[in-house]
C-alpha cells in the first residue's frame, strides 16, 4: 500500500464513522455544533496517531496473552497526558467536551487501529494510519456537526444566519441519531455506488 | 423521594443510551434480538452495578487520600477490565447457567463505554435530586448505577422489538441496516424526550 492512499483512505474506503461505524459515542454526543465536532476529532487523532506509534514499537515484545491489557494501557496513558494538556491550555474545550474525553480510553477506533493495523505494521505506516484515520474521523464529525448546528440552530461554525432559533430537536439527542442516520444514507449512495 | 427521583431521571430523563449517548456500540450491535439484547441488558446490568461501587471505593479510599486523582481513567478502566474478568471466572464455578446465558456477552462489557461513563460521572459530577448540588454518596451512587443500567436494559430491549419488526418491512437500499436502525433510535429518543418535565 503505499504511503499516500494509507492516509487517504480513511476519507472514504474505511471512513471510521460511515463505513467501519465505529466510535459512535462521542460521534453521536459531541457533534452539537461544527466546533465541537472538529475538537473532538482532533482529540481523538491525537491519543490515536501516538498510540499507533508506541503499540507498533512495543507489539513485537508484548506477551500475545496480555496485549489487549497492554495496550489498553499504553491508550489510557495517552488520554490522561491528553486530559492534563486540554486541562492547562484549552479548559473551556474541556469543559464542553466533558465525558468523553476520558472516554476516548474506550473508543473502538483506537483499540481496532491497534489491532487490526498498528501490531502488524512498522512505526512510520503505524503513524500514518493513524493520521489517515484521524482525519476522517475529524471529518466526519465535523460534517455531523455542520448538519446539525446549521438545522438545530441556524449558524456554521458559530456565526449565525439565521435569526431566532434553530430546530432545537436536532441540538438535542434526537437529532443526533437522526442525522447520522440520513448522512450514513447518502455516504452509501454516493460511496458504494 | 430522592431515591425515587434518582431512579426516574436515571430510567427515563437521563436515560443512558437516548440522553446520554454512552454504549451506543452494542446498543446497535446485540440489538438484532429481543433474546441477545436482553441478554446483553442483563450482563451490562450486572457490570455497571458491581463496577461502579467497586471504582467508587478504590476512588475514595485510594485514589483521593495519596493525591492521585489524575490517575482516575487508567485506574478506573484497568478495575473494570479486572473486575469483568473476575465476574467471568466467578459465575462460570458458581452458576453455568447463568454464565452459559450471559456467554459473549461479557467480555465485550470492558469496551462499553456506559460501565466506565457511568463509574467517572458518579465521582466527578455533581447531581441535583431534589436538594442542593452534591457529588453523591455510596449509597445514592449503587442505586443511580443500578437504575441506570435498567434504562440502559430497556432502551436496548424496546429497540430490539423494534428492529425485530424492521427486519419483516421493505426498506429502500441505501436504507438497510445501520441507517435506518439509527433513524428510528432517533424517533425514540423523539419519544423519551417527553420524559424530560418530569423530573
Amino acid at each position: 500500500m503505499s504511503k499516500f492512499s494509507l492516509i487517504t483512505k480513511g476519507l472514504l474506503k474505511e471512513n471510521p464513522t460511515f463505513v467501519l461505524v465505529l466510535g459512535m459515542c462521542p460521534t453521536l454526543a459531541t457533534t452539537t455544533s461544527a466546533m465541537n465536532g472538529l475538537e473532538m476529532g482532533l482529540a481523538t487523532m491525537f491519543v490515536l496517531i501516538l498510540s499507533n506509534i508506541v503499540i507498533s514499537l512495543i507489539a513485537p515484545v508484548v506477551p500475545d496473552k496480555v496485549h489487549i491489557p497492554v495496550y489498553i494501557v499504553v491508550i489510557a496513558t495517552f488520554v490522561t497526558v491528553l486530559q492534563l494538556l486540554m486541562q492547562a491550555f484549552t479548559p473551556a474545550v474541556y469543559k464542553t467536551l466533558g465525558l468523553f474525553i476520558p472516554l476516548i480510553v474506550v473508543n473502538c477506533i483506537i483499540l481496532g487501529r491497534a489491532e487490526a493495523f498498528a501490531n502488524k505494521n512498522g512505526v512510520w505506516d503505524s503513524a500514518l494510519d493513524g493520521i489517515g484515520i484521524g482525519i476522517g474521523f475529524t471529518l466526519s464529525l465535523t460534517v455531523i456537526g455542520i448538519v446539525r448546528e446549521i438545522l438545530g440552530s441556524g449558524a456554521i461554525f458559530g456565526w449565525k444566519f439565521i435569526t431566532g432559533d434553530g430546530m432545537l430537536a436536532f441540538v438535542m439527542a434526537p437529532g443526533a441519531f437522526i442525522v447520522l442516520g440520513y448522512l450514513m444514507v447518502l455516504f452509501n449512495k454516493i460511496a458504494k455506488k | 423521594m430522592e431515591i425515587l427521583l434518582i431512579i426516574i431521571s436515571a430510567i427515563f430523563v437521563n436515560n443512558i443510551v437516548l440522553a446520554q449517548f454512552l454504549g451506543i456500540c452494542p446498543f446497535l450491535g446485540v440489538s438484532n434480538k429481543l433474546s441477545t439484547a436482553s441478554g446483553m441488558s442483563l450482563a451490562v446490568c450486572f457490570v455497571i452495578t458491581l463496577a461502579t461501587v467497586v471504582t467508587y471505593l478504590i476512588n475514595k479510599f485510594l485514589l483521593v487520600p495519596f493525591g492521585l486523582t489524575f490517575l482516575q481513567t487508567i485506574a478506573f478502566i484497568l478495575v473494570i477490565a479486572a473486575l469483568v474478568q473476575t465476574v467471568e471466572i466467578v459465575l462460570k464455578k458458581v452458576s453455568p447457567s447463568l454464565y452459559q446465558a450471559l456467554g459473549i456477552f461479557l467480555p465485550l462489557i470492558t469496551t462499553n463505554c456506559a460501565v466506565l461513563g457511568v463509574a467517572i460521572n458518579v465521582v466527578t459530577k455533581e447531581f441535583t435530586f431534589g436538594g442542593t448540588a452534591h457529588l453523591m454518596g455510596l449509597g445514592e451512587a449503587t442505586i443511580y448505577a443500578f437504575a441506570t443500567s435498567l434504562g440502559y436494559g430497556l432502551a436496548m430491549i424496546l429497540f430490539a422489538g423494534i428492529r425485530e419488526h424492521l427486519a419483516m418491512n421493505e426498506v429502500p437500499k441505501a436504507f438497510r441496516g445501520l441507517p435506518i436502525a439509527l433513524i428510528s433510535v432517533g424517533i425514540m429518543a423523539l419519544a423519551f424526550l417527553g420524559f424530560s418535565g418530569i423530573v
